[in-house]
């Protein structure tokens, strides 16, 4: 039976994890490759860098962590930030990505993530939608993309856009609420169904978790495949063992591995 | 087998380093430290090599195109694994390139030695996601060397998967297990001395490396 996953998420900048990791006896909390290392001992499903390095020149580094992580690390990983072209796909696959997560540039030419998909085949392709609610209280729930980080709206219906370019080749989405992210508050859980039934291909709720119920709810009530979170596990609050127990406790199919 | 070389086919697709770095832990938990893993593009390193890996991430008619564009490949893979019975060790679409044709985006020709079709998986629920995607057990079909020691069914290890087409072996006696997702999915293929596994070892964490270390010590 497949189980449900559980992603830890890595903010990349210049090489770096930002914010820092503050949990287990890592040497060093700012290096991603000994998190990473800490996340597979700990039983983590898979593994998501996010890159936001600013600088084009930098990118050598976030390579040299992908191939650094996958000579360490038996485990799959995703990477994403900055993927602009068949190129960058190529690029980080070959350095040890598994996965490749496109973003912006998803939303400026949904041709690359065709392109790429029949390259790489769409198993590799995820797409990342930044999503925040644009209807009114009381209204039909309708939410629309935002790129660049979340600054840049582009008019486009969020669940239309899903499932639009999981028809062009999208193999995943990473679906993130605006609205939730950083506030500890819980996944949009509306948005997540909303996404998760509209499409054939696995969504990753992100965006807003505050404690392990919220990741029960994002499978169960939004319909995910996978959870993605960051704080909860970076600094401590949770082990991933403990996110796993929580959620096979209610009901949810987990790998429980040794 | 003492200093055994391992060669692992380099044509250009994506998470051989993974791979690489697995076959020298499983090498070294199966005592073989001596093992000489070897990332190679030379069509006489595999003909020369004791045990051969085909890894593939990638769409199936790219990894095919790959495999062909490198010259003498094809012949000195298909000499040392038909003519010579070399093991031989099929990863993904390395394990897929095994069958008779795939069908993803075109129909393409494969090596053959698998009887079968790659075609996209169709679950029965249609609420079950494609692609099939993550962890899941292993249900043997027959005993197989691959899977010694290994603990498999509901209760088992787990495997990692990521993919939209399977293998469909015509011959039943070639399928060693299957996952279940909406009906059966082929997880393991093997007749003679080859086998193909359509989870990633490299990625499976403990029964991963298992599996790698049996193949190294496998004498079909």
């Amino acid at each position: 039976m497949l189980k449900t996953r559980i992603i830890p998420c890595l903010d990349v900048k210049d090489g770096r994890v930002v914010k820092g990791v503050q949990f287990l006896e890592l040497r060093d909390a700012g290096d991603p490759v000994e998190s990473a290392k800490a996340y597979d001992a700990a039983g983590a499903d898979e593994l998501c860098f996010l890159d936001i390095t600013a600088s084009h020149e930098a990118r050598g580094t976030l390579l040299d962590v992908v191939s650094r992580t996958a000579e360490a690390c038996f485990m799959p990983l995703t990477v994403g930030g900055g993927v602009r072209s068949v190129a960058d796909v190529r690029t980080l696959l070959l350095a040890g990505a598994d996965k490749v997560g496109i973003n912006t540039a998803a939303v400026n030419n949904p041709d690359l993530v065709a392109e790429a998909a029949e390259k790489f085949g769409d198993q590799c392709i995820v797409v990342a939608i930044d999503a925040k609610r644009v209807s009114a209280p009381g209204e039909t729930a309708r939410w629309e993309i935002f790129t660049h980080g979340g600054r840049n709206p582009t008019g486009l219906d969020a669940v239309a856009f899903a499932r639009r370019i999981s028809e062009r080749g999208a193999g995943e989405l990473l679906v993130t609420s605006m609205d939730k992210d950083g506030t500890r508050s819980g996944y949009d859980l509306a948005l997540t169904r909303a996404i998760a039934d509209a499409v054939r291909v696995p969504v990753i709720a992100s965006g807003g978790v505050g404690g392990l119920d919220d990741l029960v709810a994002g499978v169960r009530d939004g319909g995910a495949s996978a959870v993605l979170a960051a704080s909860i596990f970076h600094f401590g609050q949770h082990t991933v063992g403990e996110a796993k127990a929580h959620m096979a406790a209610a009901g949810l199919a987990m790998r429980l591995d040794p | 087998m003492r200093g055994q070389t391992v060669a692992i086919i380099d044509y250009g697709s994506g998470n051989l380093h993974s791979a690489v770095k697995a076959f020298e832990r499983a090498a070294r938990e199966a005592g073989q430290d001596d093992a000489r893993i070897r990332l190679t593009d030379r069509p006489e390193e595999v003909a020369a090599a004791d045990r051969i890996v085909l890894p593939g991430v990638g769409a199936y008619a790219d990894c095919r195109r790959g495999l062909d564009a490198v010259p003498g490949m094809v012949e000195a893979l298909t000499g040392a694994v038909r003519r010579d019975g070399r093991p031989f060790l099929g990863i993904c679409v390395g394990m897929q390139l095994m069958a008779s044709r795939g069908l993803e985006y075109e129909e393409t020709p494969g090596l053959g030695w698998i009887p079968g079709d790659v075609a996209p998986i169709a679950p029965a629920n249609p609420a079950l996601k494609v692609p099939h995607m993550g962890w899941n057990t292993l249900i043997i079909d027959q005993p197989h060397p691959l899977l010694d020691r290994i603990a498999t069914g509901p209760d088992g290890l787990h495997a990692y998967f990521v993919h939209s087409f399977a293998l469909k072996p015509a011959e039943p006696a070639d399928m060693v297990a299957h996952a279940e997702y909406g009906g059966p999915i082929t997880a393991l293929v093997a007749r003679d001395n080859v086998a193909g596994t359509q989870f990633h070892p490299e990625k499976s964490q403990r029964l991963g490396l298992a599996l790698i270390a049996n193949f190294l010590r496998w004498r079909p």
